[in-house]
């Protein structure tokens, strides 16, 4: 009897890898997608809350307070922002999401008591109208920036970068650029729109300082200005920020999502969200501004225990994109067609950049957009941020902590070499912490 | 009419007065380069600065008519949404940057990047502008009476350029376009109504050939 000799896969010229290369040659171009990096990378998975023991006490799960408030902005704002929750809802732009969508994350947020941010499509009526707490990110696209939506929001946020394309600008491509889309941008219709990755009129940390006091001046010192950052070269940026006057500073890791950008992009520049969380607390330890200037962290934040890590590590808050993405229904197994007819199933899809969103999230189209309604998808949104709290504050209970911003770096351990080098936290059993050369 | 002498009054203080309770005209003495001087102003009413401006004098102007009688450093009426700012010495780079409307005067030169990102703005420069001018111009119209430095409308969309003087290398899809009796007769007007005397029948046009609107694999070298 004779066997078929088995079929051996090359590790270094994969199934995708090939399938890429005969794309590209019959394509001629970079491959454009959404979502973030799929690739396997450090996690917050990495590390493992120490819950009580001996020698601490943990907290009753019900009775016994575990707050979660936080106060953004109290450098130099007038009025800082009070929020509920220490999670917010990141920048996405109205033009990559369809405006039912910004209409469910500002409802969901209000009813949270946290805030949405704008993205590189400016402000829309519906997300002003819904969002009770709304940041105006001010890009280097400047795409509808005016000064009645700067007065009228609530902080601004200066984008220095994200995490999915850090020293990119955005893309959004033809077919999403609709009547509405275009003049909001002054952009032709139809044409494949990219965004500045400068600002026009400030270059480096210098200039930043005096555009932050412009914007200071233009909004009579009442709110305040975050700066946010792509997580690359973390501890200069987050000291330059600190320097330039920034109230509080994002750092958005390589796992932050996009609605459309280069896939070599989205997977080979950037840092983890891991080692950035630890790095921007120690550049604000050093300049003694630690909680003085707010830190918020984002890029692949998943969960409560997500959220609660990146506390412990010293973030003030988490910000999330493509989880409240999901919440809202993207690859959810439904439409299945749809997904199908973009050559893509439910879990593997990333084309929002298509326009032709399954669920109706990322697309102008108005009859996949009928499939989210804006009160069922804020429904959605705040059952999950709801779900992620109580995650967050099991988790707080558990180290014996009244506040969730009270997490510490003491109460975590790591589970690899890797995350205990990255988080600064040693790794489990042992007293070891990867690069300290004690 | 209101006055303010930034040596003994602040830029803050300013700045409050012409967001609370603008009015009429108003004069600026002593400016000595300060930043962010009358900046986010939204009313009706007529700024004189006595002097040199730094960053982002006027920015984010709506309505407001404000003269500089001096320099301009980078940012001048950035963002501009309507009014008018006129510049009777030189400005530095980005004047103009994102300006959505109304009219920015130069009557010196220009430097770098002069309406970089511009999005329905008017700036006529009587003077000449430095490189990379009009980087992706949107919409508007940069009118140059004297010379463009090299790359002039990179990646520009759909503004357009009036070049008297000499230009330096064009940046990419930039070309120079046919000035038709419109073109001719819509920069007469606004030559007028800025009160920069020059020629019309001088100046070409120059704007976008379209062909980074969508990617096309055949025209990848101009990425």
């Amino acid at each position: 009897m004779s066997h078929a000799k088995s079929l051996r896969p090359s590790a270094t010229f994969s199934q995708q890898v090939l399938d890429e290369i005969h794309r590209a040659a019959d394509q001629g171009i970079y491959e454009i997608r959404g979502f973030g990096a799929k690739r396997s990378l450090p996690t917050f998975d990495d590390l493992v809350f120490l819950g009580a023991s001996m020698s601490r006490y943990p907290l009753e799960g019900y009775r016994e307070k575990c707050a979660t408030d936080i106060v953004l902005g109290t450098r130099y704002a007038r009025r800082p922002i009070k929020l509920k929750i220490p999670i917010t809802i990141a920048g996405m732009s109205f033009g990559a999401l369809g405006a039912n969508a910004k209409e469910a994350l500002g409802r969901a947020a209000t009813a949270m008591g946290t805030s949405t941010t704008t993205g590189d499509g400016g402000m829309t009526e519906e997300e002003r109208q819904s969002s009770k707490t709304l940041v105006y990110q001010v890009l280097p696209s400047r795409y509808g920036l005016n000064p009645d939506d700067v007065r009228r929001a609530d902080a601004l946020e200066i984008v220095v970068g994200q995490g999915a394309k850090p020293g990119g600008g955005g893309m959004l491509l033809g077919h999403k650029i609709t009547e509405r889309v275009a003049e909001m941008r002054d952009l032709p219709r139809d044409i494949d729109q990219r965004s500045a990755c400068r600002h026009p009129d400030w270059t480096g940390p210098d200039d930043l300082a005096i555009k932050i006091q412009e914007l200071r001046e233009i909004t009579d010192w009442e709110i305040p200005i975050y700066i946010k950052i792509g997580a690359t070269r973390v501890s200069y940026d987050v000291a330059l920020a600190v320097k330039s006057g920034a109230d509080v500073i994002v750092v958005d890791g390589m796992q932050g999502g996009t609605a459309a950008t280069q896939d070599v992009f989205i997977e080979h520049v950037g840092i983890p969200t891991l080692p950035a969380v630890r790095m921007a607390v120690e550049a604000l330890q050093e300049l003694g501004m630690h909680r003085q200037v707010q830190l918020i962290v984002s890029g692949g934040i998943r969960s409560g225990a997500d959220a609660a890590k990146a506390l412990a590590l010293g973030a003030d808050a988490v910000s999330i994109g493509s989880a409240a993405m999901v919440a809202l229904g993207c690859n959810r197994n439904i439409f299945v067609e749809d997904y199908e007819a973009l050559g893509t199933a439910p879990g593997y899809c990333h084309h929002c950049h298509t326009g032709r969103c399954p669920v109706g999230i990322t697309t102008q189209d108005a009859e996949l957009e009928e499939r989210l309604q804006p009160e069922q998808g804020a429904r959605w949104l705040r059952n999950y941020l709801t779900t992620m709290v109580l995650e967050i504050q099991t988790l707080a209970r558990a180290c014996g902590k009244t506040h969730v911003l009270n997490l510490e770096p003491e109460d975590l351990t790591a589970l690899t070499i890797e995350a205990a080098a990255m988080a600064k936290v040693p790794l489990a059993g042992t007293n070891w912490i990867p690069g300290n050369n004690k | 009419m209101a006055a303010f002498d930034l040596n003994s009054d602040s830029v803050r203080t300013l700045n409050q007065h012409l967001h609370d309770s603008p009015s009429g005209t108003l004069s600026v003495t002593n400016p000595g380069g300060r930043h962010c001087i009358a900046c986010g102003i939204d009313a009706p009413v007529e700024v004189s600065i006595d002097g040199h401006v730094g960053y982002y004098c006027a920015g984010m102007n709506k309505q407001a008519q404000v003269t500089i009688a001096g320099n301009a450093g980078p940012g001048v009426a950035e963002n501009i949404m309507s009014g008018s700012v006129r510049v009777k010495g030189n400005a530095s780079q980005s004047a103009g940057a994102s300006g959505r409307g109304g009219a920015l005067i130069i009557e010196g030169d220009a430097s770098a990047r002069c309406g970089i990102s511009m999005k329905g703005v008017d700036i006529v420069v009587a003077g000449s502008v430095g490189h990379m001018s009009a980087f992706m111009a949107q919409k508007g119209r940069l009118v140059i009476c004297g010379d463009a430095g090299d790359f002039l409308g990179d990646s520009i969309y759909e503004a357009i350029i009036y070049v008297r003087g000499n230009v330096g290398e064009l940046g990419a899809d930039c070309i120079k376009k046919e000035m038709t009796a419109d073109h001719v007769q819509g920069l007469k007007q606004l030559l007028a109504s800025t009160g920069v005397a020059a020629n019309v029948d001088e100046f070409r046009r120059y704007g976008s050939a379209r062909k980074l609107y969508n990617f096309n694999i055949d025209h990848a070298d101009d990425y």
